[in-house]
């Protein structure tokens, strides 16, 4: 598997992505918002960062960026993508996943560890997850209050498309641990097929125990177990 | 043109300077001349009270590459073909009129110095002073520099990962925001901002040239008065995601394409005036530009509007002429503009035009040359009759009050946790930071090496306001220990000179004094001064701020995988390294706990820089050996407070016995005498042996453990201790007006 990491004016978790897949072994190439082309077999991430500077509304011009008429396609044929941050807010904007990232509840930027249990095993990112462990990865976002309709949000999670949500150490889902006032304590969702992932926290930061942890390659070796990979 | 004193005060020139200018030229300035001349002789661009002084610093060393003054910052070499460059810079003018963007524009600045020498920044801190905040007025300015520091370094993408803060009266209305960063990339990759080659172009990238800034510079360099605030159009507006593109661009140049150009300069003070001439007057050329070509955001801006613009986001780039189409696609690659808008000439001159109209001609000898002014510095009496006074006279502090000193010092403004602030902070960006906010010093690891960084800001203007000299050294040998506690090796450092009006003799004492001491320090610590920035006239009409010569310093690890932490470990035997536990009330000078106490400063601190270089390598030597689990920095708030944090950092208590804590409890628990560490270890015999054959004092305090802080009278649930530490800063900014 390889990864096709994305890289808009202003995104900046790019190279802490091709980082990260290098710890577990995936090599990537790093594709400029102007490209058109994406391979089947690519993972493509969404990194981190302030798109256009998030003039406007965060993601809400990066949407109109060439590549991503070709990643709607590559999600249409089943293929993975992983929008990490303002990533996510890039998905949201551009219709494929549901809800959207308010400004945090706190009105500040936050960043600093946070807990995340997988609530949802039924996805490439989850599959290989332990729901019963805590992982312990980083935010650091300013909009990251997750926020859908109630009748979108039962959806999401009667059909399993809850990836992840915020915890505490020992994985209890709790209003003191939760960063940033998302509904129902939501860190990330799925699309309906279950190839398109966003998430607020940043994996990419826990890539090395020399970094202070390494508890999100456990995602990207999910995805390389669910891919039929076996990782470094 | 007849000169009147309206426009020479709009270029803070003075009439002494206007008639040098007159001698050199031979004949009365343009218009733009006298703008051009105004801003590179201003005190902010021509350091005219400080440079004959920068002869003191101590500028080489083992691992100083590009010495002070040869480039926008100084560079070190960590070995392996890696360097690090960094640089401090002060924008407080700014800052006191919009916090928001002054600070922003403040932190963009620093990174354009860095990126223009081709290397990548990984690092940014920030050293900031205001006055209490028990004032809203402060509040407001602590806020919206914090925002605005998180605002641009959030969006650029740079982490910012340390830095301090302290809170004084003598900064209200006058606070300090002094913003550092850190590059590092290939030695191969360091460029250099000289316009060499004649006939190469200048290319202006980045920002359309706007009418904000005019006279920036020049407003750094007066003093603030009641009508600072119609100043506001001095202040400039930042666009991070511009500047992210910029250094993008440019540090893909400096990686892959080294040989396409000359030179990369950065717009900074004084715009495309000074990064044209300063770049000229390094290479020896001279240059000729049309600022009909230059791109503007405005109309009808005049040529002397478009030279002294100081509008963000702008780099010079000087390619070589066969590459100027490679230059150009690449910068069009990250959808920026660039423009030719001149090139390099030999005849020494500043050639402006406008179209086919000439509008300045001039030398860049003379541009480069401000006047020089001695200082006249008188020490101020008051010295002496605050270092006589008796210390001792004052009553001790009562063992039934020690418990709740200790929390009491742990909720102050100036030692409480930092978290509200660093919290807003992106600090992890990049991948390279291995000790967070909140340590000692933070710490960032070289991928790919076995290396890292360590660095640090720290200056105490309490003890350089009591004792000019004495003040300084302490704060270059906090900085040392602050890296030292890592485990990292001092290497070099870069100074942010913030001091009052120059003119008045007690400042330039003050200041003299500060550079001298600076000096002394830095060379019995053996690091260098590889690069710096003064700001002077810090006054408001009440008073001048605090003498504050904040230090920078960056410090070498060899293995980031053995690096120190501040946190205590359970069953690790405390050892307080430097100094004996009983203390004299004269470390109580300039001290926190003398400030809630005394309500003011008094008394004379001192520095033993021989101890202090003896205690740095002992902890060094006994890191390598293997002998530390920990080691903190024993500073703001004395020896109780450095053993609350590293309690707190390790989620552990001290069982710290009953020692002997000699005849004054007050200086041995809150005493802040310099050249100090506690340190964790698990072979004390071992550590105690090396400090004894290093004629460094060291006492065993007790062991880590349980849940409670216990050292003589005190005793503190450390879970209490965490409450107090940090709960303190968020209450006070949500605080009510004591006003």
């Amino acid at each position: 598997m390889r990864a096709a990491v994305l890289v808009f004016p202003g995104t900046w978790s790019d190279s802490d992505c091709v980082y990260a897949l290098e710890q577990v072994g995936v090599p990537s190439r790093r594709v400029w918002h102007r490209e058109t082309r994406i391979d089947p077999d690519e993972l493509v991430v969404l990194a981190g960062g302030f798109s256009y500077g998030d003039y406007l509304r965060c993601g809400a011009i990066a949407r109109f960026s060439p590549i991503m008429s070709a990643v709607q396609a590559h999600a249409a044929r089943g293929g993975l993508v992983i929008g990490i941050c303002n990533g996510f807010q890039i998905l949201c904007e551009a219709g494929m996943l549901p809800g959207v990232l308010m400004r945090n509840a706190s009105l500040q930027f936050r960043c600093q560890d946070v807990h995340l249990r997988a609530d949802s095993l039924a996805s490439p990112f989850t599959q290989g997850l332990d729901p019963t462990r805590a992982l312990r990865v980083p935010i650091s976002h300013g909009e990251g209050n997750y926020f859908a309709d109630d009748a979108t949000l039962d959806r999401l999670e009667a059909t399993g498309r809850v990836a992840f949500r915020y915890c505490d150490a020992s994985g209890a889902v709790t209003p003191e641990a939760n960063p940033n006032g998302s509904l129902r304590n939501i860190a990330g969702v799925l699309n309906e097929a279950g190839n398109v992932l966003g998430m607020m926290p940043h994996p990419e930061r826990a890539c090395d125990p020399r970094l202070g942890g390494d508890d999100g390659n456990a995602i990207w070796r999910s995805v390389l177990g669910a891919v039929g990979v076996s990782a470094r | 043109m007849t000169v009147d004193d309206h426009t020479l005060a709009q270029v803070a020139m003075s009439r002494d300077e206007y008639a040098r200018l007159l001698d050199l030229l031979d004949r009365e300035p343009t218009e733009v001349e006298l703008g051009m001349a105004g801003a590179l002789w201003s005190e902010h661009c021509g350091y005219k009270h400080t440079r004959p002084l920068f002869k003191h610093f101590p500028t080489t060393g083992q691992y100083v590459l590009t010495k002070v003054g040869e480039e926008n910052a100084g560079a070190i070499d960590l070995g392996d073909g890696w360097c690090a460059v960094f640089k401090m810079e002060s924008h407080n003018h700014p800052s006191a009129i919009e916090p928001y963007e002054g600070a922003a524009t403040g932190v963009g600045g620093i990174l354009r110095d860095i990126f223009a020498m081709g290397m990548r920044p990984i690092a940014l801190l920030d050293s900031l002073r205001f006055g209490p905040l028990s004032i809203s007025h402060n509040r407001r300015l602590f806020k919206g520099v914090v925002a605005g520091i998180g605002g641009y370094g959030n969006c650029i993408g740079v982490p910012t990962v340390g830095g301090e803060v302290q809170m004084h009266p003598a900064y209200s209305g006058n606070p300090l925001v002094n913003a550092m960063c850190v590059g590092i990339g290939r030695r191969e990759h360091l460029l250099s901002a000289a316009a060499r080659g004649v006939g190469n172009p200048l290319v202006l990238v980045g920002a359309d040239t706007g009418r904000d800034g005019i006279h920036g510079a020049t407003f750094a360099s007066v003093e603030l008065d009641e009508d600072s605030d119609q100043r506001r159009p001095a202040v400039q507006v930042g666009n991070p995601f511009m500047e992210k593109l910029l250094m993008e661009a440019c540090v893909e140049l400096a990686e892959q394409h080294r040989d396409w150009i000359e030179g990369l300069q950065d717009l900074g003070a004084a715009g495309l005036t000074s990064s044209a001439v300063e770049s000229a007057n390094r290479a020896g050329t001279g240059f000729e530009l049309d600022v009909a070509l230059v791109p503007r955001r405005e109309r009808q801006m005049t040529p002397y509007e478009v030279m002294l613009s100081e509008s963000q986001e702008r780099m010079l780039v000087i390619p070589k002429r066969e590459h100027l189409d490679d230059v150009l696609a690449l910068f069009r690659k990250w959808e920026l503009h660039a423009d030719v808008v001149g090139r390099v000439t030999d005849d020494q001159m500043a050639t402006i035009r406008d179209g086919d109209a000439v509008v300045a001609r001039i030398p860049i000898a003379v541009l480069s040359d401000p006047p020089q002014y001695d200082l006249e510095p008188i020490r101020p009496a008051e010295l002496d009759r605050l270092h006589a006074e008796d210390l001792e006279a004052h009553p001790d502090l009562a063992p039934a009050e020690a418990s709740a000193a200790v929390l009491r010092l742990l909720g102050s403004e100036n030692i409480a946790s930092r978290r509200w602030i660093f919290r807003q902070y992106d600090h992890q960006v990049l991948n390279h930071t291995v000790v967070r906010p909140g340590g000692d010093a933070a710490v960032l690891w070289l991928r790919g090496t076995s290396r890292g960084i360590a660095v640090a800001t720290d200056c105490n203007g309490r003890f350089v306001a009591l004792e000019p000299r004495v003040g300084a050294a302490m704060a270059v040998a906090e900085a040392a220990r602050n890296v030292v506690a890592t485990g990292a090796t001092p290497a070099a450092i870069t100074d942010c000179l913030n001091f009052g009006n120059p003119e008045k003799p007690g400042v330039a004492y003050q200041i003299e004094q500060s550079i001298l001491g600076l000096s002394d320090a830095a060379r019995a610590l053996g690091t260098p001064v590889i690069s710096g920035n003064a700001s002077l006239y810090n006054e408001v009409p009440e008073a001048a701020v605090l003498p504050t010569p904040a230090i920078g310093l960056v410090g070498v690890i060899e293995d980031i995988e053995r690096h120190l932490e501040i946190g205590f470990h359970a069953g690790d035997t405390v050892v307080l390294v430097g100094a004996a536990l009983a203390q004299p009330a004269q470390t109580l000078a300039g001290s926190e706990y003398q400030a809630l106490t005394l309500g003011r400063a008094a008394g004379r601190p001192s520095i033993d820089l021989g101890l202090e270089v003896r205690v740095q390598r002992l902890v060094l030597d006994a890191h390598r050996r293997g002998l530390l689990t920990s080691a903190h920095d024993c500073a703001d708030g004395g020896l109780a407070v450095a053993l609350a944090e590293s309690c707190m950092a390790g989620g552990v208590g001290l069982r710290g016995g009953s020692p002997d804590l000699g005849a004054r409890l007050d200086a041995a628990l809150f005493g802040e005498a310099p050249s100090r560490f506690v340190v964790g270890t698990r072979d004390v015999a071992g550590l105690m042996e090396l400090a004894r054959a290093a004629e460094v004092p060291a006492v065993v305090l007790g062991e880590a453990g349980g849940t409670v802080l216990a050292i003589g009278p005190v005793a503190l649930d450390v879970a209490v201790v965490v409450e107090t530490y940090e709960r303190a800063l968020p209450d006070l900014l949500s605080g009510v007006d004591s006003e």
